[in-house]
């Protein structure tokens, strides 16, 4: 079963550790403007709102690259750019609907999150609060449907 | 690329910014990374810049007093908490060195921006703000910010400069010189205490935003992920980093301190308050509290975001912390915790430090108590427990109306224009934070011989005497305090000037800090060098401090916390035994008897 990074939005606390992980990891620097995992904090809303590249199963960017350099790889389902392929034509970065897909002047490629190809991604390791979470898709899902189900037994035994 | 004989520069960004307000100019200029090698960076590096140049005895509101923003070789990287800067200035409340800390994502953002620091000298025509774009930088005009809070200020700085940027900034305290307005950034987070946003005020400059998009790089990568990793990991075992202040923040410490007998109430003439349960972490956390919120980079979390809704008092934002709960609660005697909570968010939109306003409204309740001070005066009756009284006078300070004109001076100033300075509950005119040190010997002594007057973040030996961290000690025991005020002064000038957050010392050392500095920059700071380091940053403090007249006669406490015994609770009869440690102290830091820093232990810590 593929596995994604799984993001439980009341557990965060706004700590942006995640952009520094990725950015470290990824880039050699602490430099969240090349973050891959964005971790945005309303200030007023008190709402902390992660996001990152959700490995779609028939990518936008994908599709959208005229020189194939972007493939989805299975059984793992990561979403990969091939850097030598990659001409930095910016088309997959107009096709994502999520933004999740950058251009970056400083290698004239793009680049998006790879879950870290393979190792645990940084930005799961070095999450404080476990509000990112490598897991099989299915498994937050049957927790959800869990927690409901045990809502509709504690109603049920009321009524 | 930044080189230093012909070796890259890591770990700092090797950039200073320098703004000269009088003249309108910005420049930037290379770190001089000598200073930055026996400094590191934060408290300790801007200090350094602070003395060589400007004269001791400058007037705090004078052009030529300067500012400085300083991050460290840590800001803006992971770990532990690495997302603080110090600003350093001539206290317009003390009339010592002031360095005043925040977090938030401010701080990391100057990093990103390519700078360890900015300072500003001279004195803007008129209201100005600085924004930087990386090295794209200006002053332009704030005519339409100046008398707007800080929440408001920042909104209008991101609509009309970059939706991205990081602000930090003054409100209506900073402006009108109250003497302990701060600096607040991100909204909530300051650099609260001994008046550094009345230093901004006096230079017209009312707000600094910065958008960085480089990064910040390390010397040797992989070990420093390790470092970082191993920190990580104690982080999360540690009762106080992993379960105290993220469950709590740091209210946590109401009830404990209050149990201990220790909580200064209605201007430390008791030292229990019947009302500690109702403003305690506990009541925050099932009353007002929202969500736990972090620092940039930090995995501990101890901010509280908090909103209120009733028909007394309404508003959002962050806090109130600990200390800010004791001084506008128990040392005003003061249960109500809406109001409290109140009075904080006041605090931050204007600007002001919330342990010396509460403080100084505390004295001022003792005062009208012994009938010093009159209710036409105040324009109010004012008595101890009076939560409107105190949410009134907290709005009147900043703005300086009435009364508040007053309050806006301190407590000492204050308490002295009536003739009883006594009735001051302050070290070198800086309010206390709220720990009685009558019956906790060490902080008695830290409190001191704190280089910015009385503070629980120069030498918080509280951990040791209280929370048993690293160890426990007796707190009514006097021997062999000295040399553990030293350690923990001089240790937590090494974390001040490192950019890492103070609270991750629960659970690290000098070890982790030594590996955190040594793999971030690539030089040997081990952990005698690291030790020897905050020595070196404490002693060019007091030098300082000495130059601007600030002399050895003022290393004491208020008569209060050293004849008159604790008239209440577990640590009734107690007493401040300071003549039984500061001898030992002065001799343990390789002073002279009378407490100046001798010159052989300056020229031994390259000083002389």
């Amino acid at each position: 079963m593929q596995k994604l990074i799984r993001i439980e939005p009341s557990k965060c606390i706004g700590c942006k550790t995640c952009e520094l992980a990725c950015s470290f990891k990824n880039v050699g620097e602490f430099m969240p403007s090349r973050t891959r995992i964005h971790n945005e904090v309303f200030l007023d809303e008190a709402k902390f709102i992660t996001v990152t590249c959700m490995q779609c199963d028939d990518p936008w960017c994908e599709k959208a690259c005229p020189k194939a350099a972007i493939t989805k790889e299975m059984p793992s389902g990561v979403v990969y750019v091939d850097e030598n392929r990659c001409v930095g034509c910016r088309t997959c970065v107009s096709a994502c609907p999520f933004g999740m897909i950058k251009y970056v002047a400083a290698t004239g490629k793009v680049e998006k999150c790879d879950l870290c190809a393979g190792d645990t991604p940084e930005c799961v390791a070095f999450c404080p609060t476990q509000c990112l979470t490598l897991d099989e898709e299915d498994k937050p899902l049957r927790q959800k449907v869990l927690r409901f189900v045990n809502t509709m037994k504690d109603g049920h035994q009321e009524v | 690329m930044k080189k230093r004989h012909g070796r890259e520069i890591k770990g700092w960004q090797g950039k200073v910014l320098r703004v000269d307000l009088s003249a309108g100019t910005c420049a930037s200029e290379e770190l001089n990374i000598d200073w930055a090698e026996k400094f590191l960076g934060g408290r300790g590096l801007a200090t350094k810049y602070f003395v060589e140049e400007v004269a001791a005895d400058v007037d705090p509101f004078a052009p030529e007093n300067k500012l400085i923003m300083a991050a460290g070789p840590l800001t803006g990287t992971y770990g532990a908490a690495n997302g603080r800067y110090m600003v350093v200035t001539k206290s317009p409340l003390t009339g010592t060195i002031a360095c005043s800390n925040s977090g938030g994502y401010f701080p990391s953002e100057l990093r990103y921006a390519g700078y360890d620091m900015i300072i500003f000298e001279g004195k803007a025509e008129y209201p100005s703000y600085l924004q930087i774009k990386d090295d794209k930088v200006q002053l332009v005009g704030a005519m339409h910010l100046w008398g707007k809070s800080t929440s408001e200020t920042e909104d209008q700085i991101l609509a009309e400069f970059h939706g991205d940027a990081k602000v930090a900034c003054i409100g209506h305290a900073g402006e009108n010189l109250v003497k302990f307005a701060g600096i607040i950034n991100d909204k909530h987070r300051a650099a609260g205490r001994s008046g550094v946003g009345a230093v901004m005020g006096s230079k017209n400059l009312k707000a600094v935003a910065v958008r960085g998009t480089g990064g910040v790089s390390v010397a040797t990568p992989k070990a420093f992920r390790d470092a970082s990793m191993e920190a990580y990991g104690l982080l999360k075992q540690n009762p106080v980093s992993a379960e105290g202040l993220p469950a709590l923040g740091t209210p946590v410490l109401v009830n404990v301190i209050n149990q201990l007998g220790a909580l200064p109430t209605r201007n430390f003439q008791q030292d229990t308050f019947a009302g500690a349960e109702a403003i305690s972490g506990e009541s925050l956390a099932a009353t007002y509290l929202k969500r736990n919120k972090a620092c940039m980079g930090c995995i501990i979390g101890c901010g509280r975001v908090t909103g209120l809704k009733g028909a007394r008092f309404q508003g959002e934002g962050e806090g109130p912390e600990y200390e800010s709960i004791w001084a506008l609660g128990a040392a005003c005697g003061v249960d109500d915790l809406a109001a409290i909570t109140k009075a904080n968010y006041i605090c931050n939109a204007d600007g002001m430090d919330p342990i010396s306003l509460g403080a100084t409204i505390a004295c001022a309740m003792e005062l009208a108590e012994k009938g010093l001070i009159s209710q036409e005066e105040v324009g109010m009756p004012l008595q101890f427990g009076d939560a409107d009284a105190m949410v009134r006078l907290t709005e009147m300070t900043g703005k300086r109306e009435g009364f508040g004109d007053k309050l806006a001076l301190g407590s000492y100033r204050l308490a002295e224009s009536y003739g009883v300075p006594e009735l001051s509950m302050t070290v070198k005119k800086q309010e206390f934070p709220a720990y009685d040190a009558r019956g906790v010997q060490g902080m008695a002594l830290n409190y001191a011989t704190s280089n910015r007057g009385a503070c629980h973040v120069r030498g918080y030996l509280i951990s040791p005497e209280v929370l048993g961290l690293p160890e426990k000690l007796d707190p009514q025991v006097t021997d062999g305090k000295a040399a553990w005020a030293k350690i923990f002064q001089d240790f937590t000038a090494v974390v001040d000037s490192s950019g890492v957050c103070l609270f991750t010392t629960f659970a690290l050392g000098a070890p982790q800090f030594a590996k955190f500095c040594s793999t971030a920059t690539g030089m040997d700071f081990n952990e005698t060098a690291l030790m020897e380091l905050g020595d070196r940053v404490y002693n060019l403090e007091r030098v300082f401090n000495l130059n601007a007249g600030i002399d050895p006669s003022q290393d004491t406490l208020p008569k209060r916390l050293l004849q008159e015994p604790i008239s209440d609770g577990p640590l009734k009869g107690e007493l401040a035994h300071l003549d039984q440690m500061l001898p030992a102290y002065y001799q343990e830091r390789g002073w002279s008897e009378g407490g100046i820093p001798t010159d052989d232990k300056l020229q031994a810590l390259g000083l002389a």
